[in-house]
């Protein structure tokens, strides 16, 4: 069993804990991730890991509710615990083996999304603490649904808001401000962009034309994330790769976003009808087209 | 009674288990066992035991048995197999023991593995438990994966004497009798988790949740947390595909994740949140053993389900039992056809496949006739869901972090196969993770190897200190 030693939702629907997982917290690194399960007949849910404490032994997880086993976790609240956490999974971000002083002449830009504001936040913090200030764009749907602000704040060099109503911060999408951030005369070496499918695959329309290597982060459907099952696979430069071993950060110049998309429809229908079962629970009397409401 | 006949064992029928989880076959109880052990002429120089990959003193059990001793019959079979009521289900002793057997050359071989089921299930059912060691020997041993390679690595060196630690990367303990292979063929809580009771009953620990190369190194493992040597027992790998156009297509799906969401999520259990594809037209591409399990599966639930393999009947790689309870069932095989493309509707999902009749030609490498596209035969099978099954390639997660071990031009971990040692001191292997996919009782004939060699091992370095 994983503890959880602090849970707290960050806005509607996002939530935020810090979980004891010492093995995990030993040897993880920025851009792995972990796979966990909030009991016996839960579904395996990968989850960026956003930030860790080798002293303490726990790690950080931001979560978003989106079917039957994210509603479930977001159920638990400090001092219960996941019955399964593993990791950390997957490759480290590129820059953590970079030599670092080829690394600190590099100017980067970071571009977070929604929740995936959580995965950017321990690069970010990681070159920090490696005494490199790197630029960091958040975008957020509206000012309720931006998260982390404080933290990332901290830990960054410039650290531009956008939302896409302009209620905080600037106003627009991220590629707006990474355009306006161009036309202002920044320069940048490197973009890291984390977020969701949709966005991701414009940031890397815009910076395959302003010509700025793009890393992005991708988050498939997975079962083990191991390397097992195969269902993370990805098309990146015409080649079949498994998000779980060979990522999850990718050239995103190269990724085929728009199979990338397709494939995270795979369980639409199913997972929202197991969230009808999650919502209805004793009550539930079939209407899930899942169990003809025998049970 | 005919002794050229060998007692038949009770199955659900066809029909009814088409519909159902519940394991196909019935077993024998401890008359029709004690029947069956009575055909034995307990041969002296016994070929069945040569047949074991496990050297199970097969003689020595059914005499048991047939004396209706069947307590004494298990503490012989523990001896050799930490796994006795997995390895009555799934090894193909038709090709083993059994393919040995004298009373197979004028008749029906004796039914060892039904014999050897009966004596595990029963054992199990009275609480009858493997003998473990008398005294620690102090040493500690990490085995990496719970599979059969691992489990019965462990349950040796458990019973020599080592404190034995297993990893696993999954939440629960098993590998592929686990995830892999489905209910009805190897009932998960009354045999696999029984099984791995016994195991840990002689003093195995199974830590779950560590994935070994990314949670910790076989470094840490031989430096920092003191294990003394090394198994690793961490199986085949990740699931190939075709290459075929339309591949990455919704419904489209490796039979490791169609039978893991199905075995280890439990999707077919309404508690689970796991989803899985109810498809209606299921095609499943592949003829092993895996082929077999994901198409029983995938009809199980629901579907109509074709198997397509390039080959003709004689060469489908399963297991003769596996391939008739699949016909049995309702399973169709669509033979010497080869799927060319996938096909899909706008939105990307499955609709159909395209194949190609095929003929056999000459043998290949391995002996077999190759299978050659005849002209201008394509034709298209309907479905909404493809299961690849065309075995696997080994994962790197272990090779790529440990410096110095070596691995072959497959990516394969070389082991020796008689002590499993690899190149590195300390570091045995063995199972799938070294010869590729193969068989339950071949990974756990590996296992006992690795710990034989692990145990020569360690005695040699205490002499010369």
């Amino acid at each position: 069993m994983y503890k959880i030693l602090e849970a707290k939702e960050l806005t509607a629907n996002i939530f935020y804990m810090v979980v004891e997982a010492g093995r995990v917290a030993k040897n993880c690194q920025p851009g792995q991730f972990v796979i966990v399960r909030s009991d016996d007949f839960a579904e395996r849910i990968p989850l960026t890991i956003c930030d860790y404490d080798r002293e303490k032994e726990t790690v950080t997880i931001v979560f978003q509710i989106v079917g039957a086993a994210t509603h479930q976790m977001a159920l638990l609240k400090a001092g219960d615990s996941f019955s399964d956490l593993v990791g950390p999974l997957g490759c480290a971000s590129e820059f953590v083996s970079e030599d670092p002083e080829t690394l600190k002449r590099k100017k980067m830009l970071f571009v977070a999304g929604g929740v995936g504001t959580a995965p950017v936040y321990p690069q970010v913090k990681w070159l920090h603490n490696h005494g490199i200030a790197a630029d960091v764009i958040v975008g957020a749907k509206t000012k309720e649904l931006l998260i982390l602000e404080d933290e990332m704040k901290a830990v960054a060099g410039n650290l531009y808001v956008t939302t896409d109503d302009g209620s905080y911060g600037r106003s627009g999408m991220v590629t707006q401000t990474i355009s306006d951030l161009v036309k202002e005369g920044h320069h940048y070496d490197v973009c890291v962009a984390i977020g969701p499918m949709i966005m991701m695959k414009f940031v890397c329309k815009l910076t395959k034309e302003l010509e700025i290597p793009t890393i992005v982060s991708l988050n498939p459907i997975m079962v083990d994330g191991t390397g097992m099952c195969g269902a993370c696979r990805v098309t990146v430069g015409g080649k079949v790769k498994f998000a779980c071993v060979d990522g999850p950060e990718f050239d995103g110049h190269l990724v085929n976003f728009d199979e990338a998309m397709q494939r995270q429809q795979i369980y639409k229908t199913e997972e929202g009808r197991a969230f009808l079962k999650a919502k209805e629970k004793d009550t539930h009397h079939g209407g899930c087209g899942n169990c003809g409401g025998s049970d | 009674m005919d002794v050229l006949k060998k007692v038949p064992v009770r199955e659900q029928d066809a029909k009814v288990r088409a519909a159902n989880f519940d394991e196909v076959c019935l077993g024998y109880n401890k008359q029709e066992a004690m029947e069956e052990a009575a055909r034995c002429i307990n041969c002296k120089n016994a070929q069945c035991i040569k047949g074991c990959p496990v050297a199970i003193d097969i003689p020595g059990f059914i005499e048991k048995v047939k004396e209706g001793d069947i307590e004494s019959a298990y503490q012989v079979i523990s001896k050799a197999s930490s796994l006795p009521a997995v390895c009555g289900r799934v090894c193909p002793q038709e090709s083993q023991c059994e393919g040995k057997c004298i009373r197979g050359i004028k008749g029906d071989p004796i039914s060892i593995g039904k014999l050897e089921r009966f004596v595990a299930d029963w054992a199990g059912e009275n609480q009858i438990r493997p003998e473990g060691a008398d005294e620690k020997n102090g040493k500690k041993v990490a085995v990496i994966g719970s599979g059969p390679a691992g489990l019965s690595c462990a349950g040796d060196l458990a019973k020599m004497g080592y404190e034995v630690t297993i990893f696993e990367a999954l939440h629960e303990p098993g590998g592929v009798l686990v995830y892999g292979i489905p209910e009805f063929r190897l009932p998960k809580s009354a045999v696999v988790a029984r099984e791995i009771e016994n195991v840990k009953s002689l003093g195995v620990k199974i830590e779950t949740n560590v994935v070994v190369g990314k949670s910790v190194t076989i470094d840490e493992l031989l430096t920092e947390e003191g294990f003394d040597a090394v198994f690793i027992g961490s199986g085949a790998g990740l699931p190939k595909f075709m290459g075929i156009p339309g591949e990455q297509a919704n419904g489209v799906f490796s039979a490791n994740e169609y039978l893991t969401r199905s075995n280890l999520m439990k999707a077919f259990d309404m508690q689970s949140s796991t989803p899985i594809m109810r498809g209606k037209k299921v095609a499943v591409v592949g003829g092993g053993n895996v082929a077999m399990d994901a198409a029983r599966t995938a009809l199980r639930l629901g579907g109509e389900v074709h198997i397509v393999y390039r080959r003709s009947e004689e060469e489908l790689p399963a297991r003769v039992e596996e391939v008739h309870h699949a016909r049995e069932e309702g399973i169709i095989f669509d033979l010497l056809t080869n799927p060319v493309e996938i096909l899909a509707d706008e939105k990307g999902w499955v609709t159909g496949m395209k194949c190609i009749r095929m003929e056999l030609g000459e043998p290949d490498a391995s002996g077999r006739r190759r299978p050659v596209e005849i002209p201008g035969s394509e034709f298209v099978i309907e479905a909404d869901t493809v299961i690849m099954s065309l075995g696997t390639s080994p994962n790197p997660l272990i090779s790529s972090t440990t410096e110095g071990l070596e691995v072959n031009k497959w990516k394969c971990i070389v082991a020796d196969e008689i002590q499993g040692k690899t190149s590195r001191e300390g570091v045995y292997a063995g199972g799938d993770a070294v010869t590729g996919a193969a068989t339950v009782i071949l990974a756990m004939g590996a296992g006992r190897a690795g710990a034989k060699g692990i145990d020569e091992y360690l005695k040699n370095k205490e002499q010369n200190k």
